[in-house]
């Protein structure tokens, strides 16, 4: 093993999903001890990047070399083998353990140990804590830790097992100023220990400072690459979304405009309390919060997919029943879940069904179907959405992840909603097919739909929405008119 | 074998129900090779079209319960314990042999009961506990045969009015008789799932169950319909089987789950759910029941008949799953909050 071989090297890489390029001809290296940023939107192939790198996924195409040597397969194991850690959002530590024994699994994992061994769980877990200049109890179990702690534990984890990159998965957006600077100095002692560090994001400016080099994502594509010195909050921004100007908010909403739907202290024990919220006819409104926020659990509980122990949703001034998806959507109310290939879509499935199942009590003639009035239904919305299909009769995963959306949406708006929930409305999705599906959210406000849309992305949220509510611990702490909310603004409230 | 006629052929055979029609009319070249002189008569012809509707119709009902992505392993219970129903209303309540055409029809209506009765069990352990139905109905099909035998004392039933023969040996515009009821059944059941909304909503559960959902589909409704389908199936073939044996007992027919799950996946139904067709359920019948006579006439054992079916099943899935992984998508990131 030469000293000067790159830690990783991926040469012309490149990765399809049912239908989209996540990954295309991308060239990617980092070497010990440096620190790199990628950056990109959602749906750039960032995770998709992580995915290949943790061994994971495997590309379709292109060279994958750790120290030198290319990988003719990579499984989890081997890149676990080879010091690649990857430390996701979530962190996905053990909740009802020690510190000292989420520090110390990964590596009494990799030694085969066959006993729990308590002092030497505490010593392994001690040393790693004094590499990285902290000091925790260590005894103490991981759930009642703070974000920023739970994150110093992964990062303990990764090192435990003598990992020499370490991948950080959004490191900041959980975390306080002071969290970041203290992460930081971390971020520096190890750099110094001849760690590697990618942070993937789509919000570097914090990191920047002890980068050496920034890898802007776009669509599958390296679209920037050089030294962090060259780049800014502003131009990783232009970078990421090819464009200059951020979107326009959303049309005025109408003054008067009548009450359509109420929620009233909405509680469901572990996910979200006393939830209150009114959303007008012909408003956009915006429910952000971090990964545990209880955000999705709100969309779902609107939806009847999670029942709520007490509270109230009245459409119209009509109680809607509560934990039954069915009445749900009878009452007016649809749901566009957020991961599309799993709650979406029926992917084998053809184009023209995906969108005609949610209407086919309405095309009953007796015990027939009418099929022929249900296709042209269906083919009418996916004309008026404009899905980009040469074959309405061809599976739904032939499509590309923006033409997949606005299949699911096709479903929902032939049924007429009142109200639709839109659960991340582009996760996944182009930048140009993201302009055009927030360009149907801003239509079907117009025509008087009310509209909920769940999400992380803060520019997508400024840009569609009249009102954007936070959610931080299932409690909605914030309820800001969207003309007067700022990226970083809301950014800091998330955290708080 | 030549590229030539290779693009016309090979759209055809991308369809699996052509690939099956091939492989049915080669099976039966083989067997009218074999044993030319017993295999091409029409007495082989007769006594085939007599044979096969019993667990055609069991297929079919296996067919349907996996279009939902799961199955009925209770068909074989049902079938016996509701044509012991029929036998026993036929010897204990109606007068013996001289019983009139009414009590049959009440027999059989009472057996169709117990299918539905019996397939409701099914479908709300299933639909409304949540049991996997590989479980919930190999414990069921267990009761249903337990309650035949406590009917029954596990001795067979018989002595039935003559009338009972119609249904399993009589002919109708010289077709058998059981030949039609399997083709009426086959035909509705072809019909209800391209035709209607049910069975349009069967194939999108079994395509992905958890967008079903999400897209306000009425599962567990749905569910229990199809396995009161399904038992009301078991039922018919129950009947089929007293009237051909001229009595009903607690084991008849043990072999016919195993046959008719390997007729379904052989026919191009997709274990996982979502994909079959009804024509290609009946090419696999014919296909099975030339192998079977064929295999009879050239004097093979029952024993090694069920170990080139099991062998079969394992090989038709092992081709057919090659073929759906390729199909299927990948899994979804784990991403966003799953509370």
């Amino acid at each position: 093993m030469a000293d000067d071989a790159p830690l990783v090297e991926m040469t012309g890489v490149t990765k399809t999903y049912a239908g989209i390029t996540a990954l295309d001809d991308v060239d990617f290296l980092i070497r010990p001890g440096e620190a790199v940023c990628l950056a990109g939107e959602n749906g750039s192939g960032k995770s998709t990047l992580i995915k290949l790198l943790a061994g994971v996924e495997w590309p379709d195409r292109g060279v994958i070399a750790l120290d030198g040597l290319a990988q003719a397969a990579m499984t989890p194991t081997t890149a676990a083998a080879a010091g690649i850690a990857v430390i996701f959002q979530d962190f996905s530590l053990f909740p009802n353990l020690s510190v000292a024994e989420n520090i110390a699994f990964g590596a009494e994992l990799a030694e085969g140990a066959r006993f729990y061994r308590g002092r030497r769980v505490r010593e392994i877990a001690k040393r790693t804590l004094e590499r990285v200049g902290v000091l925790m109890d260590l005894s103490a179990p991981v759930e009642t830790l703070p974000v920023a702690h739970k994150q110093l534990v992964a990062i303990g984890r990764a090192l435990a097992s003598n990992a020499r990159l370490i991948v950080m998965d959004e490191p900041t957006t959980a975390l306080t100023e002071r969290e970041v600077r203290a992460l930081l100095g971390i971020i520096r002692r190890l750099k110094a220990d001849g760690v590697a560090v990618i942070f993937v994001s789509h919000k570097l400016a914090e990191v920047l400072e002890v980068s050496e080099r920034v890898v802007v994502l776009r669509n599958g594509r390296v679209v920037a690459e050089g030294p962090a010195s060259g780049f800014d909050a502003r131009s990783l921004t232009r970078h990421m979304t090819g464009r200059d100007l951020a979107e326009t908010g959303p049309a005025p909403l109408l003054a008067g405009a009548p009450v359509l739907l109420k929620v009233e202290g909405l509680s469901k024990a572990g996910a979200f309390h006393g939830v209150d919220f009114t959303l007008r006819g012909g408003e956009v409104l915006g429910i952000s919060g971090l990964l545990g926020s209880g955000r999705t659990a709100l969309a779902k509980a609107l939806f009847g997919l999670v029942t709520p122990e007490a509270g109230r949703v009245v459409l119209d001034g009509r109680d809607v029943p509560l934990g039954d998806p069915l009445r749900a959507a009878e009452a007016g109310i649809g749901y566009v879940p957020e991961d599309r290939l799993t709650e979406g879509l029926f992917l084998t499935q053809s184009i023209l069904r995906n969108v005609a199942v949610g209407r086919v009590a309405s095309h009953a003639r007796g015990p027939f179907l009418d099929l022929g009035g249900l296709a042209a239904e269906a083919r009418d919305w996916l004309a008026r959405l404009r899905v980009k299909a040469p074959d309405a009769e061809a599976p739904v995963r032939s499509l590309s992840g923006g033409n997949q959306q606005r299949v699911v949406l096709a479903r929902w708006l032939a049924r007429a909603p009142r109200v639709l929930v839109l659960n991340g409305p582009s996760v996944g999705v182009d930048v140009g097919s993201k302009a055009e599906i927030h360009a149907i959210i801003a239509d079907l406000a117009a025509q008087g739909l009310g509209v909920i849309v769940i999400s992380d992305d803060l520019p997508e949220l400024l840009a569609t929405c009249h009102r954007i509510l936070v959610m931080v611990e299932g409690r909605i702490v914030e309820d800001i008119a969207g003309a007067e909310a700022t990226e970083e603004g809301l950014a800091r409230r998330l955290a708080s | 074998m030549t590229a030539a006629p290779a693009p016309r052929w090979g759209r055809l055979l991308a369809q699996p129900e052509a690939r099956l029609a091939l492989i049915m009319v080669i099976v039966f070249a083989l067997m009218a090779a074999l044993a030319p002189d017993r295999f091409l008569t029409g007495q082989n012809a007769t006594s085939m079209a007599f044979q096969f509707p019993e667990f055609a119709i069991l297929a079919l009902a296996i067919t349907i319960t996996m279009l939902t992505g799961g199955i009925d392993l209770s068909i074989v219970g049902i079938a016996n314990c509701c044509a012991i129903i029929s036998s026993l209303i036929l010897t204990r309540l109606a007068p013996g042999v001289d019983a009139g055409i009414g009590w049959l029809l009440l027999s059989y209506l009472a057996a169709l009961a117990g299918g539905a009765a019996a397939g409701l069990f099914n479908g709300v352990l299933i639909a409304y506990l949540g049991l996997p139905p590989i479980l919930a109905t190999l414990g069921s099909g267990l009761i249903f045969t337990g309650l035949a035998v406590a009917f029954t004392g596990g001795t067979a039933v018989m002595g039935f009015p003559a009338s009972v023969a119609w249904l399993g040996n009589g002919s109708l515009m010289g077709l058998p008789v059981p030949l039609i009821v399997f083709g009426v059944l086959a035909a509705g059941l072809s019909f209800v799932l391209s035709r209607t909304g049910f069975g349009l909503k069967v194939q999108m559960f079994g395509a992905n169950p958890l967008a079903a959902r999400y897209a306000a589909v009425d599962i567990e409704r749905l569910l229990l319909k199809v396995y009161v389908a399904s038992g009301m199936l078991a039922a018919v073939a129950g009947l089929v089987i007293m009237s051909r044996a001229n009595s009903a007992k607690a084991d008849y027919g043990q072999s016919y789950t195993l046959l008719a799950v390997l007729i379904a996946v052989l026919g191009g139904v997709n274990p996982y759910g979502g994909y079959g067709r009804v024509i290609g359920v009946v090419l696999a019948v014919l296909t099975m029941q030339f192998l079977s006579s064929g295999l009879n006439m050239l004097q093979v054992s029952n024993f090694a008949r069920e170990f080139i079916w099991g062998a079969l099943l394992i090989l038709v899935m092992v081709i057919n799953t090659r073929n759906w992984r390729r199909r299927r998508a990948p899994a979804a990131a784990p991403k966003g909050e799953t509370r």
